[in-house]
């Protein structure tokens, strides 16, 4: 039997972690966003991140991706403009 | 959903050094450290880690979070292994050119790997050891450990009729870091992100031993609600309950610069002990009673004899 002590960089990017969230998820107000980069920073996941596009204000706003959220409430609590909404899940 | 707060059509790059997808607890304070570290190390960097969440939640078999290279052993080996390491870097002539950063929870670090942690500095080895702190031994279900602080419930220290939580006094890892004539000795606290990155910069600029210690705050282990990670982490440093210190060659030196407002996370006398042990459930005992009030008190001089003796205010 062949047993592999090594694994490839990164590969548990295959598990979407997002179904562990039951009650909550952030929703980002692009307009709010003043791009800091707290959110990145502090998200226990790390999948805060600047979208490269700007809001009107010309500033470059940050998505959360939800594949992995696991709806901690970090980036809302941290974000310093309040730009981030935790909603209930299906709404 | 109206169309500005529409996030859902970004994916996200994955561009740090730890991927998602790993099983630390939403709200870990330890992963949040993990990435600011690796992230600052960068990809040049060849890590050992100790038994504990850091590893359990990132490295399910035959996956891993990490995208540079990582080795995992026994708990009392990783500082032996990153001797190993940098006489193998010595042997290709790349030892001034990679880090090598030794990774350890509490347990690991102040209980069962300190004697090979202890070598590893006597021998002087250019290593960076990270220290998370969640004072105990949260992964196996939190049992106290060497750095659970005073008076806090974990499933070895119960609170009832003849105890107020465990009575053991938190060890002090930094005096014995400091101990072994390291050039940099350092804490700092997850809940001051720029402070933990600063201070991983600054200690990888410095050839030889170096030790950082970051405060982790561990949601089941003390009974936080997720969402409060940051302001917990925060409110620790800030009440003086734990001290944010820097030295270099043996002396201290973050006085101003990490201390700083409250803003940056150091002491205000805003904050009281109250504030920082009320949200966590591995203190809701101290709340109950006369008795609690008395128990208060003494954390409130272990704080007081932070500030002094660490001249945080
Ligand atoms: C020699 C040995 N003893 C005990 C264990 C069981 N064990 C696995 S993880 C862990 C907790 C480690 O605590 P710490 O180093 O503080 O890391 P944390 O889990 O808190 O992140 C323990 C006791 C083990 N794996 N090996
Ligand atoms: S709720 Fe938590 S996991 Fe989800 S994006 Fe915000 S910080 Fe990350
Ligand atoms: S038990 Fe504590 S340290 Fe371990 S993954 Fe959960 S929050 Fe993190
Ligand atoms: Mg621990």
């Amino acid at each position: 039997m062949k047993i592999l002590l090594t694994a490839k960089p990164g590969t548990t990017s295959q598990v979407k972690t997002g179904n562990w969230r039951e009650l909550v998820y952030p929703v980002i107000d692009i307009e709010k966003c003043i791009g800091c980069g707290i959110c990145e920073r502090v998200c226990p996941e790390g999948i805060c991140f600047p979208t490269g596009e700007k809001n009107s204000s010309g500033k470059g706003f940050y998505a959360c991706d939800l594949n992995w959220c696991k709806g901690c409430g970090l980036c809302a609590s941290e974000c310093p403009v309040k730009a981030i909404e935790m909603k209930e899940e299906g709404k | 959903m109206s169309n500005t707060k529409n996030n859902i059509k970004y994916k996200a790059p994955l561009s740090h050094q730890l991927n998602p997808g790993h099983s630390a607890c939403a709200g870990c304070g330890m992963i949040i450290a993990a990435r600011l570290v690796m992230d600052t190390a960068g990809p040049n960097t060849i890590v050992t880690n100790a038994t504990g969440c850091s590893e359990v939640t990132t490295t399910q078999y035959p996956m891993t979070s990490f995208k540079m290279p990582w080795i995992h052993s026994l708990f009392e080996n990783p500082a032996p292994m990153a001797s190993g390491i940098l006489a193998a870097l010595k042997v290709k002539g790349l030892e001034d050119k990679v880090n090598v950063l030794v990774v350890g929870g509490d347990g690991a670090t102040f209980d069962i790997g300190i004697g090979l942690i202890s070598g590893m500095w006597e021998r002087g080895e250019n290593t960076l050891y990270i220290c998370y702190d969640n004072e105990a031994y949260q992964n196996t279900g939190y049992q106290s450990s060497s750095s659970t602080p005073f008076d806090a419930n974990t499933t070895t220290t119960p609170p009832g009729k003849k105890s107020s939580g465990s009575q053991q006094l938190k060890k002090d890892m930094i005096g014995i870091a400091l101990a072994h004539n390291l050039p940099y000795v350092a804490t700092a606290s997850v809940g001051n992100t720029l402070d933990v990155v600063a201070k991983v910069k600054k200690a990888l600029s410095i050839k030889g031993p170096k030790y950082l210690q970051i405060y982790c705050p561990c949601v089941p282990g003390w009974g936080i609600e997720p969402k409060d990670t940051m302001n917990v982490a925060r409110s620790a440093v800030q009440s003086g309950f734990y001290p944010i210190v820097e030295y270099i060659d043996g002396e201290l030196v973050s006085k101003k610069s990490a201390q700083g407002g409250s803003a940056l996370g150091g002491v205000t006398k805003k904050v009281s002990i109250e504030e920082f042990l009320k949200p966590q459930k591995r203190f809701k005992h101290l709340f109950k009673d006369e008795n609690g009030k008395l128990e208060i008190a003494k954390i409130q001089k272990i704080a007081d004899e932070n500030i002094e003796k660490y001249k945080l205010i």
